[in-house]
């Protein structure tokens, strides 16, 4: 492949002049880096080339990367999520971007009947990551908001990634793009341009592995287990419950969904004996139920109290603020279930 | 028909063929034909695991199509992607009858190892990609293909086929849509076989013509009599340069008839029993390439007949070996799902079983 002089707009590479980076912004920093050290990566979406997408986070890549490397698209997830599994197939490393996540069951069939099993069929790797902006809390509605990680969890051969922090989107956006396997990543919008995620972010060349938690606090009580958007939501009511119950809450950010950290979540448990899953997306079928299983085969003498969630409702997301507020998982909610585990 | 005039002993050969390309086409055709025979008879004996989809009276045009692309062993050529009845398609690039033999009775050393069914195995080094079952998908993947020749400047074209049934799949719709407006190298074998299981063509779609649809999409188009191996191979070629000269997207549609059911259980109840006849006594790809080669002196009834011979005797052997063949370990059943080594079993698979094992 030809290569492009690559010449890089201001706004792109904060981290040089050493300020702090939204997660957005890192995201974006982690896909140029891949851009420019791995000449067979490159981008594929609805309106991503001159005007940078719809959240602006490719912003920039197409005048630096030229029209063969950030690609627009026809309005068509089956057609280029399919094509980026062709491109695949002759080495290169698509990333395509669902303009929101909800559109990615469009491409369902393709991803968990296609890409998915490709090497397992003998077809060869998949290194596909297919990324866009999930979840509530910004008023979208129902096509705009959602949390389809559970659709996907269920699909043995795909990575499912979820970041929480500037720093973790970065380089787990760049552990995605050089993983052999396809990854679907998660970007909350919530967080995208969140003053308080702002951080200043390594200059050296970093990744973050795959299918590694993180803690996100130290703590003796009890445990949450959370991702993405809610793992802000249990940081605020940790620190309600240190201050008003004097209770010492561990969060273990998942950041990885699929595979799941299970050692990470056990050795928690086996440290606090109380769990708290909280995740954004909906109950019936969510992640907390597989979660809890398996604490359940594999820790069982180690609880002392039963393991509760707290998760969104089951029923699509709703738009007017009230019924969103309602729906969401709230600090309030983590608040009260956590009083009760430690209670029980 | 080719045969009712005498042609003059060694007519000119079109579309830039020799004699050697005709002989081997006709090889391919009938290694085709034969394969599928002799996969009937094992069938039969139930030494094919799931079912058996023919291509009788469309290996013509799965040969001569593939016959278009240019083709290598060391993954610089062309790239195909076949739909179930293609299987003349793979042979002509290169895939081996005893693949094919292995693949259908699952054996542990079949080119899927056991994992993916019939012709659904792929080969990059030869140039063909597996089909998976859901219909039309094969179709933005292979508009991927041609992306990534386009992309590094490669001088490579890729070639996807699908039933006319497939051709109502919103994956057909936005794949060719998507090659299109990149003007990728890519051609779309569309063939019109009348029925899709069971659904014929009429309650597929309101076109008359499976071509018709190319305009709509901004390529080019050509419709061509399936059961010509030549005509077929000239509407092919054509595409295949067009697509390596930076001409884009062709649709070519090859008008033929299943000749069997769906599958092998399916008893054509829906199929009128004179059309079957018609297009075996009149139709059939084979004998009218055979006669096209002999009546235009290109190839004398001797020759093909030894031809025929080789490829039995070819094909017995390949029989025998790959039924010899080895039946996967269960324990390979967790392989290749991640590129990290295989995934663990449940607890009730370990020995002593402890349910603190994964
Ligand atoms: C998306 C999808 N729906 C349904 C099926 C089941 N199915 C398998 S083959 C077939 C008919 C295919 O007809 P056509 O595309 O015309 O190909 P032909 O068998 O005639 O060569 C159907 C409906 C499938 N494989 N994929």
């Amino acid at each position: 492949m030809p290569t492009q002089t690559m010449t890089r707009p201001e706004h792109v590479r904060l981290t040089e002049e050493g300020k702090p980076v939204t997660l957005l912004e890192a995201i974006r920093e982690g896909i140029w880096e891949e851009m420019e050290r791995d000449p067979s990566v490159f981008l594929m979406g609805e309106d991503i080339g001159a005007y940078g997408g719809a959240f602006k986070v490719t912003e920039g890549m197409q005048q630096a990367f030229g029209q063969l490397r950030v690609i627009d698209t026809p309005i068509s997830e089956i057609g280029f999520t399919g094509a980026a599994a062709g491109a695949a197939h002759m080495g290169m490393r698509p990333v395509i971007e669902m303009q929101f996540i909800d559109f990615i069951s469009c491409a369902y069939d393709m991803i968990t009947n296609y890409v998915a099993t490709s090497r397992y069929r003998g077809s060869g790797p998949q290194p596909i990551v297919i990324r866009g902006p999930s979840g509530g809390y910004v008023r979208g509605g129902p096509f705009h908001s959602q949390n389809p990680e559970a659709a996907f969890f269920h699909t043995p051969g795909l990575k499912i990634v979820y970041p929480s922090t500037a720093r973790d989107a970065k380089g787990l956006i760049k552990a995605a793009i050089r993983d052999d396997d396809p990854v679907l990543f998660f970007e909350h919008k919530w967080l995208y341009r969140r003053p308080q995620l702002r951080e200043v972010l390594p200059n050296e060349d970093y990744i973050v592995p795959i299918g590694e938690a993180r803690v996100h606090r130290e703590g003796t009580d009890l445990t949450i287990v959370t991702y993405a958007a809610t793992v802000h939501k249990s940081q605020e009511a940790a620190e309600v419950l240190e201050k008003e119950d004097g209770l010492q809450v561990e969060i273990i950010d998942l950041r990885t969904i699929l595979p799941l950290d299970e050692d990470a979540i056990i050795r928690s448990v086996k440290k606090t004996n109380r769990l708290l899953i909280v995740h954004e997306d909906t109950r019936t079928g969510g992640i907390a139920g597989e979660i809890a299983m398996r604490v359940s085969e594999k820790a069982f003498e180690w609880l002392d109290a039963p393991i509760l969630r707290v998760t969104a409702l089951d029923a699509p997301v709703p738009y007017s603020p009230p019924l969103e507020d309602y729906f969401l998982p709230q600090t309030e909610d983590i608040v009260k279930a956590a009083r009760h585990l430690a209670a029980y | 028909m080719a045969t009712k005039t005498k042609a003059t002993p060694q007519a000119a050969i079109p579309h830039g063929l020799d004699r050697g390309g005709l002989l081997e086409m006709y090889r391919l055709v009938r290694l085709t034909r034969s394969l599928e025979e002799k996969l009937e008879n094992l069938f039969r004996q139930s030494k094919v695991v799931g079912g058996l989809f023919r291509s009788l009276g469309q290996e013509g045009e799965s040969v001569a199509s593939a016959f278009a692309l240019r083709r290598r062993d060391d993954g610089t050529g062309d790239m195909l992607s076949p739909l179930i009845r293609n299987l003349g398609s793979m042979l002509t690039m290169g895939a081996t009858p005893g693949e094919v033999v292995r693949q259908y009775m699952a054996k542990g050393d079949s080119p899927a190892r056991g994992k993916e069914l019939n012709i659904h195995f792929t080969d990059y080094r030869r140039g063909f990609i597996g089909q998976i079952s859901p219909l039309g998908d094969l179709v933005p993947v292979m508009a991927g293909v041609a992306l990534t020749f386009k992309q590094r400047g490669e001088d490579r074209v890729g070639m996807v086929y699908l039933g006319d049934g497939a051709t109502s799949t919103g994956a057909f719709h936005e794949g060719i849509n998507f090659a299109a407006v990149q003007k990728l190298p890519l051609v779309v074998i569309v063939e019109a076989n009348q029925y899709a299981y069971t659904t014929p063509t009429r309650l597929q779609t309101a076109v008359k013509s499976f071509v018709d649809k190319a305009p709509g999409y901004g390529i080019a188009g050509e419709s061509v009599d399936g059961n010509d191996v030549l005509a077929v191979y000239g509407a092919a070629k054509r595409a295949v340069d067009r697509a390596r000269s930076g001409g884009g997207v062709t649709l070519v549609e090859v008008v033929t008839y299943r000749r069997r059911g769906h599958a092998q259980h399916d008893n054509q109840s829906y199929q009128p029993p004179e059309d079957i006849e018609r297009w075996a006594a009149t139709n059939d790809p084979l004998d009218r390439y055979l006669a096209t080669l002999t009546s235009n002196g290109w190839a004398t009834a001797d020759e093909l007949a030894k031809i025929d011979a080789e490829v039995d005797a070819h094909l017995e052997n390949e029989i025998r070996d790959a039924e010899a063949g080895p039946m996967p370990a269960p324990e390979s059943t967790l392989d290749d799902v991640y590129a990290s080594g295989p995934v663990a079993a449940p607890w009730t698979r370990h020995e002593p079983a402890d349910p603190k094992l994964a």
